[in-house]
């Protein structure tokens, strides 16, 4: 089926679009197989709306005089759309008929199976070729920039064709004693292939922090040879590692019985096992979907509002999240330990785990593309099925499936770590809520698909354009960058006293005034930057993003920064 | 001098609210108005220093194995948890504490022998600097409607009341006597702002003594006659910011509200703000929830829930609210009381002036507004705050709760205060600490008996001279008069972790971008100001200008009046303990070579890995324990 075939009615005129704190518009309302599009229709500055249909989480329509003739005099219908970042809209639509048709199409194409139907397919800007160069970073270019590595490590391609883990990209980083058909052997034993590999070395003293899958060790207790040699590999010599396992010491002995398990003292002895539970899949997508609707509850009690917001358990989720991610960074930075983490599949508060600490430990993954390399190899890399996860968000009725708001999470503690370190970070709050967007609904490939494998099958790269890529070009780079930033060498560690953490009110406030003032504030602090770097003159090289650069400040250096702070 | 038993005790341990782990052992000293906790490890040197009238309670908690534990709880909601290896030693402080933080008599406070560097000529000043006839100038007065009148002056009418009231010109003798003798404690309607561009006017006074069904006449000329004063609109809003149940009670105590039948084209409204019992009870609740051990993120938002404090603040703010658009919008004057009008009429007056008008966005502005709104309308400073050992039942957060408003107020709008989060802190700190004289008394007529501008100073002179620590760098300055609408919705509420944990340095943000934009913008104005200097230099050299033999002066800076008072450098570490004057230096002992905390000060969170010692623990709220391994059999 043509997705032209979904639309019946394509243009409605006299439409009227009503926003939250705006006034109400009169105009024309087109539908095409990708795009909702409203125009008021004055011919000078004529104001348009242009939304993805992907973007367009649920739609609900009332329609008047049901059982008159359809263009009756009068006859109207009214479609409330509710999208994916968090905007909620009413259009008022003249005539029954054209209203229910308008409905249909919503549905029918903001609901698109296909990857290759997907908008980022068809997605052509006249300044962009699709022949440039795609994402900022990955194994091998992180192995080649992280010389700490070279001695001990090495970049396997054992899945290079994925049959090894069909979630793992073609390349990992492992224990260069550890043979090729030894981590077959260790993905045999890991739920989903996921075997450890390494997520990040750390700069200042060498220890890694590691992630994979459980292991299957079942309710007979199975062993695995391989995959203990790989982890008495990965601490080579030093007397203690630590697993970091992401349930509750009763869910991991509860996943026995269904194949899983974990770690036991017996067979991994140079390991110390930490249990930290974290709420996953359905329980944590309900838990968005209650602060949202806790968000726009219009009811004036504040105890109303306290309790629902304590009921959603989101900012627990973000305590939690912030407080293992401290936990792992401990270990790392203060005991100077490898860290194994793990939950059951290894593809979300695993990751949502190794990127915060990551953040909190590696002064280079705090630059604007630091960071979103981190994002391209821990999470778009590492296999988290954005497809899957990122299907709906907060307002749909349909029938959850894998939907999961890992990533947003992620977003909202960096977000904190930011609130926190206001200076520590090159990037602004604008990229967060710009990610936060793009996860759900995209004109770029980056979030396309659920693995590396499924976005070479559906040729994502050769075909759609970069996010990343796009997000670092001079002219729109700027307003992702954060004014005040201040590279320092030091570890970030962000405060997980309840009273420290907030609602992340730039993402769930976003379409209320209240975005407005914060707007105008970070604009009088952009001016108040400008002015001063002008005077500080031309010569002053002002924060110039460094890419990458894993080698160490000088010393002296770093006691200049540490006198700053 | 006398009620110290002991002035210098060793070996005190000072725990940490949050982990045992990192505690510190110092001395501590007891001074004529300071409790100093000196901490010395081999470099550095941290001092505590906590004046007495800050303390609000010291108790005694049961003896332990490791010593005898004093806990001493705030005003500034600061908290010390001591640990004395005598009994004795902890029964002495504890006695003297006791005794020092409670002074009966108002000489005994701290106003009455602080001298800073302030001559005669100063002082005066000093006291001089706001005045309630200069702001009722600025709104317009007197005018064809409203006139200040001096029926008052020797506080024959209203004890409680300032000496000038501002009052409609077509209100008689006879009518504002007889409408004061119908109001509880003579507190009549009298003028609070009156706002120029809608004519429109907020006015205050106390509930009437209507009981049952009485009435009077004058009272009710007096209504008449405010609301003739605005030719915009035809009713007034009588606001009573009580909850209803509240104002009948009183009805049988022969007061009560207002009734809308006797009254002629009033529109009578409840607001439900609670009184200050329901106050002072939902701020013990809230500071329990503050000082909970690493409670849950649930645990924390239920206790925020329970403890009922921002619904407290949302009813004031939603008064607030409601004030300023009455008079903005619907152009309609407004006759606010509670009972005896002193504290939620004077939050929410307040809070509706900051809303109407700029000017009370300012840092001068914000000084006027306290000292007509509160000081002068006699908010019971002294009672409310517990200066004196006297009723604990008079003690009620009312003033804190319009701060925190302000505060909410400024982030939800980050540009429009002049001032920022320090300055309401500074403010409230200097309420509680009885230092200068201007929050000491109950009203207006008892100050002048006390005769505090001879013997004390101004805050206000202080607070200007620091003021450079106290802008908001985001401030855009408007002229006209904008009315602020802030959102009342629930969820704008936030708990302010700034005031409440103040002291709880570890849970805020550990880079401060105020401090920055603040260090960017001195830098601007230096600069300026060379630029300026060398280009009239240059000038000079030019011959355009005639040599000065004076020191060039500065273009000075916007809106600051008082470009000529001295800006002598005060060594403040933090709000509570400004420094001892030479008077009585002697006893402040470690004082000599105060405020070195800068140095000692906790470390910033990112010092971690630079000393990469095991031993000294970053911020406490990365100390996960790792007991929790275990391991299957």
């Amino acid at each position: 089926m043509e997705l032209s075939e979904h639309i019946k009615t394509a243009n409605v005129e006299d439409v009227t679009l009503r926003r939250p704190f705006h006034p109400a518009l009169r105009g024309t309302l087109c539908v095409t197989s990708h795009h909702l599009l409203f125009s008021d229709r004055k011919d000078e500055d004529s104001w348009q709306l242009l939304i993805l249909l992907r973007n367009i989480d649920a739609t609900e329509k009332s329609v008047e005089n049901l059982f008159g003739y359809p263009r009756a005099v009068g006859s109207s219908g009214t479609i409330t759309i509710k999208c994916k970042d968090l905007l909620v809209l009413q259009l008022e639509i003249p005539g029954m008929e054209e209203c229910l048709n308008i409905a249909s199409s919503i549905e029918a194409l903001s609901a698109l199976e296909s990857v290759t139907e997907m908008y980022p397919f068809f997605h052509r800007p006249s300044h962009l070729t699709l022949h440039g160069p795609w994402g900022l970073s990955s194994t091998e270019k992180y192995y080649k920039q992280t010389e700490r590595l070279w001695d001990r490590w090495r970049v396997s391609t054992v899945n290079s064709d994925y049959s090894v883990c069909p979630s793992y990209p073609h390349a990992v980083i492992v224990p260069r004693e550890v043979d090729d058909e030894k981590l077959v052997q260790s993905a045999r034993f890991r739920q989903g292939g996921r075997f450890p590999v390494l997520s990040y070395c750390h700069h200042r003293n060498g220890m890694v922090i590691m992630r994979s899958s459980q292991p299957l060790t079942g309710a007979n207790r199975k062993r695995c040879k391989e995959d203990e040699l790989l982890l008495q590999a990965v601490i080579d010599g030093s007397v203690l590692g630590y697993i970091i396992d992401l349930r509750s010491t009763q869910q991991a002995q509860q996943a026995r019985m269904t194949g899983g398990g974990f770690e036991s003292k017996s067979c991994y002895s140079h390991w110390k096992r930490i249990h930290r539970h974290h709420e996953r899949g359905k329980v944590l997508q309900e838990s968005l979907i209650k602060l949202v609707e806790a968000c726009s509850d219009p009811s004036h009690s504040v105890d109303r509002w306290l309790s629902k917001l304590e009921n959603s358990k989101w900012l627990s989720h973000v305590h939690s999240a912030l407080s293992t991610a401290g936990l792992v960074v401990e270990c790392v930075e203060r005991d100077g330990h490898s860290v194994l983490v793990h939950g059951s599949e290894g593809t979300d508060s695993t990751l949502v785990v190794s990127s915060l600490a990551q953040l909190i430990l590696h002064p280079a993954s705090r630059t604007l593309t630091g960071f979103l390399g981190l994002l391209e190899r821990d999470w778009i890399q590492a296999g988290h099925p954005f497809q899957q996860r990122c299907a709906h968000s907060a307002y749909s009725h349909a029938r959850l499936k894998q939907e999961c708001p890992s990533f947003l999470l992620l977003l909202d503690c960096v977000w904190q770590v930011w609130r926190q370190f206001p200076l520590a970070l090159e990037f602004s709050e604008a990229l967060l809520l710009r990610l936060a967007q793009e996860v759900y609904a995209s004109n770029y490939g980056t979030f396309l698909c659920n693995n590396e494998q499924e976005r070479c099958a559906a040729g994502v790269k050769e075909n759609t354009h970069c996010l990343f890529q796009s997000l670092l070009s001079p002219d729109i780079e700027e307003q992702y960058l954060n004014p005040l930033y201040e590279p320092t060498d030091l570890a970030i560690w962000p405060s997980v006293h309840p009273q420290s953490l907030q609602l992340w009110t730039g993402l769930f406030l976003r379409w209320t005034e209240y975005a407005q003032n914060m707007e105008e504030a970070r604009e009088e602090v952009w001016s108040i930057v400008k002015k001063h770097r002008e005077r500080a003159g031309p010569d002053r090289t002002n924060n110039t993003p460094s890419t990458h650069c894993d080698t160490l400040t000088p010393f002296e250096n770093l006691m200049d920064e540490l006198t700053i702070l | 001098m006398e009620h110290i038993i002991t002035p210098k005790v060793e070996y005190v341990k000072l725990l940490n609210r949050y982990t045992e782990k990192s505690s510190a052992l110092g001395t501590l000293y007891l001074t004529a108005t300071h409790l100093i906790y000196v901490e010395q490890t081999n470099s550095t040197r941290k001092e505590t220093w906590v004046l007495h009238h800050h303390i609000a309670s010291v108790e005694k908690l049961p003896l332990t194995a490791s010593g005898c534990p004093l806990l001493i709880r705030c005003k500034t909601f600061q908290m010390l948890h001591l640990l004395f290896q005598r009994e004795k030693d902890c029964q002495d402080v504890y006695q003297s504490v006791l005794r020092l933080s409670q002074p009966v008599k108002e000489d005994e406070l701290y106003a009455f022998i602080y001298t800073p560097h302030q001559n005669k000529e100063d002082r005066r000043q000093g006291w001089e600097f706001i005045s309630l006839a200069n702001d009722f100038s600025r709104m317009g007065l007197s005018n064809e409607y409203w006139e200040i009148s001096h029926l008052n002056k020797n506080y024959k009418i209203c004890s409680t009341y300032p000496s000038i009231l501002g009052l409609p010109k077509s209100a008689s003798v006879a009518t504002v006597t007889g409408s004061a003798k119908f109001r509880s404690r003579g507190r009549l309607p009298a003028l609070s702002y009156y706002h120029k561009d809608t004519k429109a006017a907020i006015c205050r006074c106390s509930q009437p003594l209507s009981g049952l069904n009485s009435r009077c006449v004058e009272d009710e000329q007096m209504l008449q006659v405010i609301s003739q004063a605005n030719p915009n609109c035809p009713f007034i809003y009588v606001v009573d910011t009580r909850p209803k149940l509240n104002a009948m009670a009183n009805r049988a105590a022969g007061k009560g509200y207002e009734n809308e039948d006797n009254y002629s084209n009033i529109r009578f409204h409840f607001q439900g703000i609670e009184n200050i019992h329901v106050m002072r009870n939902s701020l013990q609740k809230l500071l329990e929830v503050c000082s909970m051990k690493s409670p849950s993120m649930s645990d924390y938002l239920i206790g925020l829930e329970n403890s009922g404090w921002l619904r407290h603040i949302k009813s004031v703010m939603d008064a607030g609210v409601f004030l300023a658009r009455a008079v903005c919008e619907e152009r309609a004057s407004v006759l606010v009381h509670c009972s005896d009008g002193w504290d939620r009429t004077a939050q929410v007056c307040s809070l509706a002036c900051i809303l109407l008008d700029p000017y009370y966005r300012t840092i001068k502005g914000l000084m006027v507004l306290i000292e007509k709104e509160w000081i002068s309308f006699g908010h019971k400073f002294s009672h409310r705050c517990g200066h004196l050992d006297t009723d604990p039942k008079e003690v009620s957060p009312v003033f804190t709760q319009f701060l925190e408003c302000v505060w909410q107020l400024s982030e939800q709008f980050p540009c429009v205060f002049e001032f920022n989060e320090r300055y309401l802190i500074e403010i409230h700190n200097q309420v509680y600490a009885c230092q200068y004289g201007n929050f000491i008394g109950n009203c207006q007529k008892e100050r002048l008996e006390m005769r505090l501008h001879e013997k004390t100073f101004s805050l206000w002179t202080h607070l200007l001279e620091n003021q450079h620590q106290y802008r908001n760098p985001l401030y855009r300055r408007t002229v006209e008069s904008t009315l602020l609408r802030p959102s009342t919705l629930p969820l704008h509420f936030k708990f302010w972790c700034g005031m409440y944990n103040h002291y709880d340095r570890g849970m805020h943000p550990k880079q401060s971008v105020l401090d920055q934009l603040l260090s960017l913008t001195q830098k601007q104005v230096e600069g300026e100001r060379t630029m300026t200097e060398l280009q009239r230099q240059l000038a000079v050299a030019d011959g355009v200008l005639p040599n000065p033999s004076g020191p060039i002066n500065a273009p000075a800076e916007q809106d600051s009046p008082n470009e000529n008072t001295p800006t002598a450098p005060v060594v403040q570490s933090n709000g509570s303990c400004a420094p001892l004057s030479n008077g009585d230096g002697e006893e402040a002992g470690p004082g000599a070579e105060k405020c070195n905390e800068k140095e000692g000060a906790e470390p910033a969170a990112t010092e971690h890995d630079l000393t990469s010692s095991k031993d000294k623990p970053v911020s406490v709220e990365t100390e996960h324990s790792k007991e929790e391994v275990q391991e299957s059999h």
